[in-house]
């Protein structure tokens, strides 16, 4: 049984407390959804979970190894999309998509999971598109599409709905929920709703500072 | 190492694609040159006995031009996080970019140097010593301007930093490029000084990735 969780964690950004005393605990085909004003920590939380950096106290694990032990283990079971989107306005759609997929996978020619990625966020018809004229709504779709092409059990997305239209948040409810239904875990912050059943299926974690603090460990 | 390589290619693939960069480096090295004759005056022998030294100095200011870009496009666009998050080590990211920033921009500057040394009225036999001294010499260079470039990330005129950072440390690479190329002009033997720049070159090609590797994690927490 695959467990994300973590334990007392707290974060301190230059001077600032974060958040401390905080703790989650996710099983298989679970997903939490991380919400706060802006600057409560929602980003902070999912580069630790991704180990870009270190809590300064307390645990984060997966199946009760500490991430850090084995980092690249822990990558290999990633996905990140941060709040940039890491498209290069010089290779065309396809080829922004191709570099990650084949950096991701092992071995196996990615062309298949290209094709369906693209499908899945309707980027078909811009595959050869320089991605310089793609708008930012285009860009985050095939930011989005980067986590289709290889799978991974943990998926951490940074407020993944913005800048999308309703089509495109549409289908992303869809990638989480299959993504759920294979026994993926997944961490998505946001301030903008997502819709139907993924959000009712959703866990929340609510970094508002004055919920998060007296109530240690907060899991509504 | 496919994973290396595949970074290697992308890179390639974007410098290509952009131009900018190395072309700048290359138009910037072959400038500077050119303007020697025209600051020293257009005696040849004095051209012939300052000519290394002329093409080492603004080589070397060529390639920290180029450097100052190598991690801070990935790191401005979100591609460096995702790349250090890539099931490879950080240092074999590094060694590919590394690779890349050579090929795309020291690689001309090698080529581009013959031409300008004969400018400058440099004797036909000292082209290929300096060919294989920059040949040597440049990678460490770029070696060791990637530390200084993963240092200087996100930082504001990050250029001149950089400069600052890295050119002191290439003081031994220069001082033995262009000792190749003179005893080649005194037909002296050349090889010491080859074998000094291949030793530098040895020492750094493990060294700088691990800390410029280093640097990028501490930029990216």
């Amino acid at each position: 049984m695959t467990r994300f969780t973590g334990d007392d964690v707290a974060c301190v950004r230059g001077e600032r407390t974060v958040f401390f005393g905080l703790s989650f605990q996710l099983g298989a085909g679970e997903l939490l959804l991380l919400t706060g004003p802006n600057g409560s920590g929602k980003s902070t939380l999912l580069r630790l979970m991704a180990g870009l950096s270190r809590p300064i106290g307390g645990r984060i694990q997966w199946d009760g190894e500490d991430i850090a032990a084995e980092p690249e283990r822990h990558r290999s079971r990633l996905q990140y999309v941060g709040h940039a989107d890491a498209v290069k306005p010089q290779l065309s759609v396809k080829e922004n998509l191709g570099f990650w997929a084949s950096l991701a996978r092992d071995g196996v020619s990615p062309g298949a999971a290209i094709e369906d990625a693209l499908a899945a966020f309707g980027m078909e018809a811009l595959r050869d598109m320089p991605s310089r004229f793609l708008s930012a709504g285009q860009r985050r779709r095939l930011a989005l599409a980067r986590i289709l092409v290889a799978p991974a059990a943990l998926w951490l997305l940074d407020e993944p709905a913005a800048s999308l239209d309703d089509a495109a948040v549409q289908a992303l409810d869809h990638a989480l929920q299959s993504h759920g239904a294979n026994g993926g875990i997944a961490v998505v912050s946001t301030h903008i709703g997502l819709a139907g059943e993924t959000a009712t299926r959703a866990r929340v974690l609510d970094l508002t500072p004055a919920r998060a603090r007296p109530v240690v460990g907060t899991l509504a | 190492m496919r994973r290396t390589l595949l970074i290697l290619r992308r890179d390639l693939r974007l410098a290509l694609r952009q131009g900018s960069d190395s072309f700048a480096a290359v138009m910037f090295f072959v400038m500077a040159v050119a303007l020697f004759p025209f600051g020293v005056g257009p005696e040849p022998n004095m051209l012939a006995r300052i000519g290394s030294g002329i093409l080492w100095v603004t080589a070397l200011m060529a390639s920290m031009l180029a450097l100052e870009r190598l991690f801070q496009n990935d790191y401005d666009d979100g591609s460096l996080e995702l790349l250090a998050l890539a099931p490879l080590p950080l240092e074999a990211v590094v060694i590919a970019k590394i690779a890349a920033h050579w090929i795309a921009t020291a690689l001309p500057l090698i080529a581009a140097a013959p031409v300008l040394a004969l400018l400058l009225h440099a004797p036909a036999e000292i082209l290929a010593p300096l060919a294989l001294a920059l040949l040597l010499g440049t990678p460490t260079i770029s070696l060791l301007g990637a530390v200084g470039a993963a240092l200087i990330i996100g930082s504001r005129r990050g250029g001149v930093l950089l400069s600052l950072l890295v050119l002191p440390l290439a003081i031994p690479v220069l001082i033995f490029g262009v000792g190749a190329v003179e005893a080649a002009l005194m037909g002296l033997p050349a090889r010491p000084y080859f074998l000094v720049l291949a030793a530098f070159l040895l020492a750094a090609l493990p060294l700088c990735p691990w800390a410029a590797a280093a640097a990028i994690r501490q930029a990216l927490e």
